[in-house]
């Protein structure tokens, strides 16, 4: 009978895990507590380093779940971890081989920069609204004019202390990068800005693409944090910053503040672990069992972890560990039960 | 009269004002030469400069100030190169450094 793996999350990495477990013969559960699959890229309109539609990506995993009839429970949310299976929110039990955690991680939330207004300024906007606005088509103040000067802030809610975020989220920078581009050919004559304190281009093509960020598209990199946003009279918003190599202050009003939004930790992470027995980095996500053959292995026998449950990490990253994560729960399987 | 200080001066305030530079020359000159955008804020030009070795000359401080507008005193602090080119050798964004100094001046000649 075919062994049978519970995923936790249907994100990209649950997806992924779920087909390549499908095509080693092995019986994939999806637990989702979300109405569909897909997790947060979903939700994204282009991806860096690329700008190939989201959707494109997105939409053949999802149809692949269902061709392959993988068995998927929306809705449901897991509360309980152990090897042999998971507990849901119902209260329900389900049984299983192996269990692999891919429940990814939570937004950042920018309400908790006050100084930055978001929620309180109109024209303050986070890097995932703005990928909401150009999924509608539309990239507008709030009055509906077109935003001629745009401020771009790197780090909201990463490396700061303050809120407790003090690890790297690893793919906002490229975001910035990215985003300013799309800004720049929706806009051609608008200014761009990119405020940042280190600019991290970790991935093929993103050095790259910084570069004609800069060059081709004429952005504008600051170095510098901005620490604080005030709203004028007019809805434009006010900043002020160091051009840190200049060595002196900057200030400036724009149409439009786009905060880079980082990537946290899931709240529920701590109890997960906590009735899996693992533990956690101290960031708040899962900690792998160690750094360069363990990746994708807790410290349990039996539970695996695929994609940004474990740290920051792009779609391509999350795609290609998950793969890695089934191969490692197919090894598993075939040492415990088929050697005897 | 001398000894009269009331502690009020009119001091220039130091901030880069980017509302009320007028960012039409830095903008030409970006125009002219947009690889000066891609400047990553090194240092290495001012590392290898002769002229900063023994002034306090820094191009790359000077360069990126006037990107923002901010032209006072640029012109005259550029009269301290002597466009031996080395800033050029070094620049990791490969940016000809040395001609970016003769645009800029011949930009500014007349601020
Ligand atoms: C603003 C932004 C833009 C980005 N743009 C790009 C890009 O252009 N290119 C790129 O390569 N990457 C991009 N990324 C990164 C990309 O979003 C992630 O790599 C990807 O979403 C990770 O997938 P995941 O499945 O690990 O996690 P998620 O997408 O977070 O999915 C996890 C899933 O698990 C579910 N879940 C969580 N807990 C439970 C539970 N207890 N029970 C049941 N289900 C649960 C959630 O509902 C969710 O559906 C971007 C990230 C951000 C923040
Ligand atoms: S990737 Fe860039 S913007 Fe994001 S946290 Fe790291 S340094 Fe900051
Ligand atoms: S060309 Fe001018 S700026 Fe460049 S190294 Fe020589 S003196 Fe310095
Ligand atoms: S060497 Fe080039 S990249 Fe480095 S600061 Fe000078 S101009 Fe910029």
């Amino acid at each position: 009978m075919a062994k049978r793996v519970v995923i936790v999350g249907g994100g990209a990495a649950g997806m992924q895990t779920a087909l390549e477990l499908k095509s080693r013969g092995i019986e994939p559960v999806i637990v989702e507590r979300d109405i569909e699959l897909g997790g947060k890229a979903r939700g994204w309109h282009k991806l860096f380093p690329s700008f190939t539609p989201a959707g494109d990506i997105m939409r053949p995993l999802a149809d692949r779940i269902r061709a392959e009839r993988i068995r998927c429970f929306y809705g449901q949310e897991v509360t309980a971890i152990s090897s042999d299976g998971v507990m849901l929110r119902s209260g329900e039990r389900m049984p299983a081989d192996a269990v692999v955690i891919a429940t990814g991680f939570t937004l950042f939330d920018a309400h908790r920069k006050q100084e930055y207004g978001y929620g309180l300024y109109d024209n303050v906007i986070t890097s995932v609204d703005l990928e909401r606005m150009m999924n509608s088509g539309k990239v507008l103040l709030a009055d509906g004019s077109e935003p001629r000067r745009i401020a771009i802030l790197h780090c909201v809610g990463s490396r700061d202390e303050k809120v407790c975020q003090k690890h790297c989220s690893k793919v906002c920078c490229i975001t910035g990068v990215k985003q300013a581009i799309e800004l720049k050919e929706m806009f051609p004559t608008a200014d761009v800005f990119n405020f940042y304190m280190d600019i991290r281009m970790f991935g093929p093509g993103y050095e790259e693409l910084y570069r004609e960020a800069q060059q081709r598209y004429n952005v504008h990199f600051v170095r510098g944090r901005i620490s604080e946003a005030a709203e004028t009279i007019n809805k434009r918003i006010q900043i002020k910053a160091e051009d840190t190599l200049t060595g002196r202050p900057l200030k400036m009003t724009v149409d439009m503040l786009v905060l880079l939004v980082g990537m946290s930790a899931n709240y529920e992470n701590e109890a997960l672990a906590s009735t899996a027995g693992l533990s956690l980095a101290p960031n708040g996500y899962f900690k792998a069992n160690d750094s360069f053959l363990g990746v994708v292995r807790s410290e349990r026998e039996g539970i695996f972890f695929a994609g940004a449950a474990t740290a920051p990490k792009s779609l391509a990253d999350t795609l290609a560990e998950a793969a890695l994560t089934a191969s490692m729960v197919d090894e598993y399987l075939k040492n415990r039960y088929n050697e005897k | 009269m001398r000894n009269l200080n009331f502690g009020y001066g009119i001091s220039r305030p130091r901030a880069i004002d980017m509302d009320n530079n007028d960012l039409r020359k830095s903008n030409a000159i970006i125009h002219e030469m947009p690889e000066l955008q891609a400047c990553i804020g090194c240092g290495s030009c001012t590392a290898s400069c002769t002229a900063g070795g023994i002034t306090d000359f820094n191009f790359r401080k000077l360069h990126t100030a006037v990107r923002r507008g901010e032209y006072r005193g640029a012109y005259e602090e550029l009269n301290k190169c002597m466009l031996c080119g080395k800033c050029r050798l070094v620049c990791p964004r490969g940016i000809n450094t040395r001609a970016m100094v003769m645009l800029i001046k011949r930009k500014l000649g007349d601020y």
